[in-house]
């Protein structure tokens, strides 16, 4: 049950990661042509080829999604799919796209993010009031607006912190570990000329002497904001042996939702990125020790920590011990986000997770210069939305 | 900008909680169909979807399940809070919910701490279920 691995990731596409865009304002449609421009190119495919888009929200409308993108590229489609998993969803994106491709309904399907700035209106509205309510529903009848947001329950950090709290009361909280998973995944940025810490590696002291946010969660080990996006080229076996590159072949994936807020979590230390990993490893016929790379998530250090855990890189609560006794840069002993993952490349909204699965194609596909990972042929990647509330995994293999 | 405060505003549903709050009484769902306690309210049980769920009165004691200290205002409403003390607290009837504690010192929050119920008026209508050591 589950992918023939029959559908490869063939091109990609990735703005720059900027803490301050200064580049020209384009329109989310905009940049969703910039996008599948740019990675049908990479792919060596044209417009006509597609016939699958897979997408989030765009700025201009908030219905009709994918007949706005359709109609927009000019290239009518067979499948088309608005995923709404916050970080998951280009993990999502990726393995409908594929579970399409191998039914029949599509042969390229376009998975983007584009996270840009978008030109500012000349009739600006009055601030909407649910903006401050971030990731948080105060609508009427949402159980966020009645538990949750009247005691400040609100957004993803303290949601995120709590987690760390419960998980170090449980199993131990070693800050020095969590702060050299900062200090790996930095050195890979620093090599990651899209990163928005390109050229920027830092210490263990200083991701220590970052202003406390939510205990135990420090601002380094927290995304920064940044604009961005990508895109990927998902294609069938037939189109991927024309195209330019070693293609990327999605053979696991899994997807597991449980709870919006974590305060209803059964267990807040058990993660749904376990599941969701179980079945994308089964489903590959391959093991967490036949790695070659793991692009992970990681909105904070504890959900890189926990994925490790739950995905069944090293057994529960030996996390810590792990990341101390693992060289997590691009040349060691367990390659860990060589992009630098989004605390190096920052996270630009929707988009982040976008970066964990072009990172992934780039190795396998042996493209990625002075952080390739020497003989790369399989990549986990994962994706979480909310606060460990949706969670998602591939396999993704070469040859 | 005026920032009021978000408050809970309780439906048909929910309305039981937050009047208990009112009378200084906590109320949650028991489910007859699976005997398990439910929270937040529902119109059908969370366990086994049997929307036999009745109200009862039940202390409101537990145990602190997790927390953090937010030192950056979640939002702008709360900033004269920081460090919001944001709680889990899990009841003895062992269903949890999201709370604030109040009446102790920061450094002196410990998970798996006695937590009784504070119980805190914010407007004519709205009680909030806050917590204090026990």
């Amino acid at each position: 049950m589950g992918l023939r691995g029959e559908a490869a990731i063939v091109g990609f596409a990735e703005f720059k990661h900027e803490r301050k865009y200064e580049g020209p304002r384009l329109f989310t449609i905009e940049q969703w042509s910039e996008l599948t421009a740019m990675a049908l190119d990479d792919a060596g495919l044209k417009l006509t080829d597609v016939n699958g888009v897979a997408c989030t929200d765009i700025r201009e409308s908030g219905m009709f999604v994918p007949a706005t993108i359709v109609e927009y590229l000019g290239q009518p489609v067979n499948f088309a799919e608005r995923i709404d998993l916050g970080g998951a969803s280009s993990v999502g994106m990726v393995w409908r796209a594929a579970a399409a491709i191998e039914l029949g309904i599509a042969d390229v399907v376009i998975c983007a993010t584009p996270a840009l700035p978008i030109p500012s209106n000349p009739e600006p509205r009055a601030i909407d009031p649910r903006r401050f309510f971030q990731s948080s529903s105060n609508e009427w009848g949402s159980p966020q607006a009645e538990f949750e947001i009247p005691y400040g329950n609100l957004a993803q950090n303290c949601g995120y912190a709590m987690i760390a709290q419960r998980y170090g009361a449980e199993y131990g909280y070693n800050e020095e570990a969590m702060a050299k998973l900062v200090v790996d995944q930095r050195q890979n940025g620093a090599l990651n000329p899209l990163a928005a810490f390109y050229g920027k590696p830092t210490t263990v002291d200083e991701v220590l002497a970052s202003k406390m946010i939510a205990d135990p969660l420090r601002m380094l080990e927290i995304v920064m904001p940044v604009a961005g996006g990508g895109a990927v080229v998902v294609a069938s076996r037939e189109v991927a042996q024309r195209c330019h590159h070693r293609p990327v072949w999605i053979t696991g994936f899994g997807e597991h939702l449980t709870i919006k807020t974590p305060t209803y979590a059964k267990d807040m230390c058990t993660t749904p990125v376990g599941p969701a990993s179980k079945s994308a490893f089964r489903m590959a016929g391959l093991a967490p020790s036949d790695i070659d790379a793991a692009e992970i998530y990681d909105c904070y250090t504890i959900t890189v920590l926990m994925t490790l855990e739950d995905a069944g890189f090293c057994a529960k609560g030996e996390g810590q011990h792990f990341i101390l006794n693992s060289d997590m840069t691009h040349t060691g002993s367990f390659p860990l986000n060589t992009h630098g993952g989004q605390l190096g490349m920052g996270q630009a909204g929707a988009a982040g997770g976008m970066t964990q699965v072009v990172e992934a194609a780039r190795q396998i596909m042996g493209r990625a210069e002075d952080r390739q990972v020497s003989a790369c042929d399989n990549v986990y990647v994962s994706g979480t939305g909310g606060i460990m509330s949706e969670q998602a995994a591939l396999v993704l293999q070469g040859a | 900008m005026d920032l009021v405060k978000p408050f809970p505003r309780p439906s048909s549903t929910t309305r039981p909680f937050w009047d208990g709050l009112n009378k200084r009484e906590i109320q949650i769902q028991r489910c007859e169909g699976c005997d398990s306690w439910v929270f937040y309210p529902r119109t059908r049980c969370p366990s086994c979807l049997s929307d036999q769920l009745i109200w009862q009165k039940v202390s409101g004691w537990g145990v602190l399940y997790t927390f953090t200290l937010a030192r950056q205002p979640t939002a702008p409403h709360f900033a004269e809070e920081t460090p919001q003390r944001l709680a889990v607290v899990e009841l003895d009837e062992g269903v949890r919910m999201t709370s604030t504690l109040v009446n102790v010192d920061p450094s002196d929050i410990v998970i798996g701490m006695r937590l009784r119920p504070y119980f805190d008026q914010v407007s004519d209508a709205i009680t909030l279920l806050r917590y204090q050591p026990g």
